[in-house]
């Protein structure tokens, strides 16, 4: 007889444990070494505090009543309960706050693509920093995590989440149009995207500017080609992003960065600067993260935040892989 | 081996880009894409039995085109070839849509019986229409976008056989001359939408490989034109 477990959840057996324990300790060091001491928040939160976080957010994949009707929900990452925790127990102390976690969160997805419903993160939270160099410090930390973790070819993607709404917004884009342009973008459908900004019949200008600016990703290079589509968002963007990229050099880490003007993130929180990780070994993203300036205000104490989650299971992916490489590399030809 | 440069960031030793090429009906198409490009197929054209082909720029990886997606989400290919019927009916899958490639036009259209108001008939009295396809989650999608509920049926042979002997309605299918409808007494009630080869990237290859993966494109658009 088979004894399912739900879908989206996987059993974890000594070998594989042992990798995953061995690389949260060489994570776990990062972090005590750059002063972000580990907390711990419930697995389980009220729902309206989930949802206060993130109204756009991650998928809630479990929902459940306690004995008193109050309805629960497992976590979708560790940011929103960390931003209710400096909101709520830390009131009293004064930022910044230099947080770490190690947890399991959970959302909705398809199984069967290979996604799990129950993942474990890795991840640091800067409260009370403003940008560029909270972000620039948050940046730094993922950097010497990513080496930590062997992953010395990993790039770090660094764009900003308000691009888009603001030059949209210049441009007097709203509604339906605006919404279908914002998805096109995040689903990085170019074809679809030339298509709905020819039906807006914007000027020249406007057009290239849109269509181009989802294809500028690179080194520095960039905010020079950003700059020279002109126009106040994008001139906005490309400050904060030069601003930052100029602050991420001061701490040696710019070389690793691929600036990136169609970067788009899932969450809805994201202010400002947004990071994703890639490794070259492997297809997927690794982790990301952000500014995000307005979370913790939602739980009634207004301060400015960045911050980043490394999928664990993702990254043990890509130290497997590169170590294969590695090994092929060496062999004898 | 070649080594790829990222602009800015680092070199990448992985050798040239792979490019999931797809078999069937939009394989011709590509090859003669390729050539025009200057990537060399012949290989390709021979040996039908390899599937993977190495040319001086790039690796060509050979494959049904419903599998492009799949190879290219992965990142077991950079880049893919494949139709925007597959992409439809594929729309979870996270690929990067570059380029409207312009040749393999087909349509994506509901059929239904000549002179018979089955589909309307099913609609206004049972509230609902039996469609038959081979791209269920594009039907689906279509019928709800419209705000009409439809059971979507699917099957995996000739799609044309199922309004003929009662199993369906309507139904779903790509259509290029129209030969196939007409002689089964089928014709074209609605366009869905038109369906072209597009270009697809995996989204790690696209931004840390973003002068081999843009050069590629670059010459591809050039010649589509």
């Amino acid at each position: 007889m088979t004894h399912r477990i739900p879908p989206g959840t996987r059993d974890i057996l000594p070998t594989e444990m042992r990798e995953l324990r061995r690389l949260q300790g060489a994570l776990s060091a990062v972090f005590e070494r750059y002063g972000y001491g580990e907390v711990a928040t419930p697995t389980i939160e009220y729902d309206e505090v989930l949802a206060r976080g993130d109204e756009r957010g991650a998928p809630v994949a479990y929902r459940f009543f306690d004995s008193d009707g109050g309805l629960l929900a497992l976590r979708t990452d560790m940011t929103v309960p960390i931003a209710r925790l400096v909101a709520t127990r830390l009131a009293a102390t004064d930022p910044p706050f230099r947080l770490s976690y190690f947890a399991n969160a959970y959302r909705a997805v398809r199984p069967q693509r290979g996604q799990m419903g129950e993942f474990a993160q890795a991840g640091v939270e800067l409260v009370g920093a403003e940008a560029p160099d909270g972000t620039a410090e948050v940046v730094e930390v993922l950097s010497a995590a990513l080496d930590a973790a062997g992953l010395t070819r990993a790039v770090i993607g660094l764009g900003d989440a308000d691009l888009y709404r603001q030059l949209l917004a210049e441009l007097d884009v709203s509604g339906e149009r605006l919404d279908r342009i914002l998805e096109l973008l995040a689903a990085h459908d170019l074809v679809g995207l030339e298509r709905e900004v020819d039906a807006l019949g914007l000027d020249a200008r406007a057009r290239e500017t849109l269509l181009r600016l989802p294809n500028l990703r690179g080194g520095a290079e960039v905010l020079e080609e950003a700059h020279e589509l002109g126009g106040a968002a994008v001139e906005r963007a490309t400050q904060r992003l030069a601003a930052t990229y100029a602050a991420l050099s001061d701490r040696g880490v710019a070389g690793r960065i691929n600036l990136d003007l169609g970067l788009l993130r899932d969450l809805g929180y994201y202010t400002g600067a947004i990071l994703e990780v890639y490794d070259p070994a492997v297809g997927h993203v690794l982790g990301g993260g952000g500014r995000y300036d307005e979370l913790v205000g939602r739980f009634g104490r207004s301060l400015p935040a960045a911050g980043f989650a490394l999928y664990l299971e993702r990254v043990h992916i890509a130290q497997a892989e590169e170590e294969r490489l590695g090994s092929r590399e060496e062999a004898p030809a | 081996m070649r080594l790829g440069t990222v602009s800015g960031t680092r070199a990448r030793g992985d050798g040239p880009l792979k490019l999931a090429v797809p078999r069937g009906a939009l394989l011709e198409g590509t090859l003669d894409l390729l050539d025009r490009i200057g990537v060399d197929t012949a290989q390709v054209r021979s040996e039908s039995r390899a599937l993977v082909f190495d040319t001086d720029d790039v690796v060509l990886v050979t494959m049904r085109p419903s599998d492009v997606p799949t190879y290219v989400e992965a990142g077991a290919a950079d880049v893919g070839i494949t139709g925007k019927d597959v992409l439809m009916e594929q729309s979870e899958r996270i690929v990067y849509e570059l380029l409207d490639l312009g040749y393999g036009e087909c349509r994506m259209v509901l059929a239904a019986r000549r002179g018979d108001d089955a589909l309307a008939e099913a609609e206004q009295r049972l509230g609902a229409m039996r469609i038959a396809t081979k791209y269920p989650r594009a039907a689906e999608r279509h019928f709800q976008e419209s705000g009409r509920r439809a059971e979507v049926i699917e099957v995996k042979g000739s799609v044309e056989l199922a309004p003929l002997v009662g199993l369906a309605d309507g139904i779903v299918d790509l259509v290029d001359t129209g030969r196939t409808l007409a002689e089964n007494q089928l014709e074209v009630r609605e366009e869905i939408a038109t369906c072209t080869a597009r270009l697809v990237a995996n989204r790690v290859a696209h931004k840390l490989r973003a002068a081999e993966v843009d050069e590629l494109a670059n010459r591809m658009r050039e010649a589509a034109r």
